[in-house]
């Protein structure tokens, strides 16, 4: 694939009062890729997402998104983008049907809510409330209502945290299905297992600042070029593969 | 938008949020029971007590009383009075001197000469008031009773010429409905407005819509068009309950219950206000009562939903005459009583967009979005 960038980041600032969040990030995203951003609690990943969603302004920089330019077409890159937020709530008492056409309300278009929630396989919870959903259904409802606006790219923040191994796998498939479709993902984690089966390439951010860019692939081997060795052997498997191969693939929704 | 490759529709986006905000809406308990059950129970209670609302004057009838002659009947059929019959003779004594009873009368046939019937009342101090009225009712009624019907026309002084206007029966229903429907707009409207905007702010709700094209302003509009529905609904149904279970008067039918619906409407649009403010001023969901109490409470209690203001003393009178919800029940109580028109209340209008306007800039300030 033509390394096409989607998201162009310049020397982004974000400062509040005496503190920098941000602290001048660049970075590229490219049409059709997972991208991962990686960092400690705190790094400004969460902010960073944020401003180019458009839900934050900036102290300075330039950033364009699909030929837009953040500053002046919030609402035209608000129509080509998912987003799904870290710990968002949902409008209470309405069921997952109700949310979706809620959402497809806010978009303005009309969608089947059936169809939006058969790609994250939740038709079976149509009726059900959102709060009812486990922490699965619940990030693969979120990802669904990012997808109702057919965005150019979804932005998934944490969306693995606090899911047990098998829910965890199955949304990684839902994701990697969603760039398979010709969206770009935008993706954050703090697990770096995810990340490296996941993501086609990552930054790692920390202090506001970007300390590297590149596929996961590359940076394991710089780092074994430069020596680094494992104090313990590396197996074949690690434990996650005996915790999968003893429970199973199958998801658990309970 | 210039830039936008398809025309993107706010209206749309308004009327989605305010379909999922009704349909919130009528799956919460608390928005039904501050809307509806509240003031239907006080309406019931007050219907109630209230009977058709008039004076009654118990009198109870003393053992051996001839039931057959007119003076019975008439008084019998006198909807003032109401007779009091299977009670011993100590137990009325009892009840005239505490004033449970009104008066005991006794009517007997006159054996004696003289008129044919005797009537015998007994009056208490007790109840003075009702006793005096009892009195003029005896009064007039023997006075019918003992004019015989006139056959020869006789030279008249003096003819006397009498009209009665024709005016309504004024029942606890008219004073208690429209107070118990305007104190339901108020605690929809502060309270609601209030909890549904915080709880949407600290659930990141807010934030996700945000993340999608729709104005704040269709947030805004969305939620109040919701709530106006809802209220409306509400008001429609305590006024109807109202009229067909207690005979609340609707002088000038539907045009009565149309212009109560405006009136809820404009008086809805203050309540928010305050419920916006509360929104921004509250931290979390348990400093939202207290907040919205302090709002509530006070026009509950001063705005003439239970006594009329005119009963108040005279120093708290114009603190009752500063509150919006007063001017409210009192268009309302004009409207459906007196069948003004809404021009005729434009003064209480007046104030309320009075209030509209000052309490709409100190939620500007107030309100927050994150």
């Amino acid at each position: 694939m033509a390394k096409q960038p989607i998201i162009t980041v310049n020397n982004l600032v974000k400062k509040y009062d005496d503190f920098t969040a941000v602290n001048g990030i660049s970075f590229e995203v490219y049409e059709g890729e997972i991208f991962g951003l990686l960092g400690p609690n705190g790094a400004g990943k969460t902010t960073t997402l944020e401003i180019i969603e458009t839900l934050r302004d900036k102290t300075s920089g330039h950033i364009m998104v699909d030929g837009f330019n953040i500053e002046t077409d919030g609402a035209a890159i608000k129509q080509r983008i998912g987003v799904q937020l870290q710990a968002a709530g949902y409008y209470p008492n309405l069921n997952l049907t109700e949310l979706i056409e809620l959402f497809s309300g806010l978009y303005g278009i009309d969608v089947s809510a059936n169809e939006m929630l058969e790609k994250v396989a939740l038709t079976d919870k149509a009726k059900s409330k959102y709060k009812e959903l486990s922490g699965g259904q619940k990030q693969r409802f979120s990802i669904a209502t990012t997808l109702i606006n057919n965005p150019r790219i979804v932005f998934l923040d944490e969306p693995t945290t606090g899911l047990d191994p098998q829910a965890r796998r199955n949304l990684w498939d839902l994701i990697r299905e969603i760039r398979d479709n010709g969206t770009t993902v935008v993706i954050t984690t703090h697990y770096m297992d995810e990340a490296e089966v996941l993501c086609d390439r990552v930054a790692f951010v920390d202090g506001g600042n970007i300390i590297g860019i590149d596929t996961p692939d590359a940076f394991i081997d710089e780092l074994i070029a430069s020596g680094f060795e494992r104090k313990k052997e590396v197996k074949a498997a690690n434990l996650e593969d005996v915790f999968i191969t003893k429970t199973g693939k199958e998801w658990r929704e309970s | 938008m210039n830039n936008s490759p398809k025309k993107y529709n706010n209206t749309k986006a308004t009327l989605a949020i305010a379909k999922g905000s009704l349909r919130s809406m009528l799956r919460s308990p608390s928005a039904v029971v501050f809307t509806l059950a509240f003031p239907l129970i006080f309406i019931l209670v007050f219907g109630f007590i209230g009977g058709n609302g008039g004076i009654k004057i118990d009198v109870g009838v003393a053992k051996g009383t001839d039931t057959t002659n007119m003076v019975y009947q008439a008084l019998k059929a006198n909807p003032v009075v109401h007779l009091v019959l299977n009670k011993t003779e100590a137990d009325m004594k009892a009840d005239l001197e505490k004033g449970r009873l009104d008066a005991i009368i006794s009517v007997q046939k006159n054996t004696l000469g003289g008129a044919p019937i005797l009537l015998d009342v007994q009056y208490t101090k007790a109840s003075r008031e009702n006793s005096k009225i009892f009195a003029s009712v005896i009064n007039s009624m023997i006075s019918r009773i003992n004019t015989p019907p006139v056959i020869t026309p006789v030279p008249m002084l003096v003819q006397l010429h009498e009209s009665t206007i024709e005016g309504r029966i004024y029942k606890t229903i008219d004073f208690i409905l429209p107070g118990q429907l305007g104190f339901s707009l108020l605690s929809s409207g502060v309270f609601g407005t209030a909890f549904v905007f915080l709880s949407l702010r600290i659930t990141l709700v807010i934030k996700r819509f945000f993340a999608t094209p729709v104005k704040r302003y269709s947030i805004v509009l969305g939620e109040m068009l919701a709530r106006m529905i809802f209220s409306l609904i509400g008001a429609l149904f305590i006024i109807m309950i109202g009229h067909y279970a207690f005979g609340f008067t609707l002088v000038n039918g539907v045009v009565t219950v149309v212009n109560m619906l405006i009136l809820s409407i404009i008086g809805l649009i203050v309540f928010m206000g305050f419920g916006f403010v509360v929104s921004g001023i509250a931290k979390n969901e348990s400093s939202v009562p207290p907040i919205a109490n302090i709002i509530t409470l006070p026009q509950f209690l001063l705005s003439g939903t239970f006594f009329s203001i005119s009963a108040f003393p005279a120093w708290l009178q114009p603190i009752s005459r500063a509150l919006p919800l007063t001017y409210l029940n009192d268009a309302m109580r004009k409207v459906a009583f007196e069948g003004a028109t809404l021009f005729d209340v434009s003064h209480q209008i007046l104030i309320l967009f009075i209030w509209m306007v000052i309490i709409y800039t100190v939620a500007v300030k107030t309100f927050k979005w994150e």
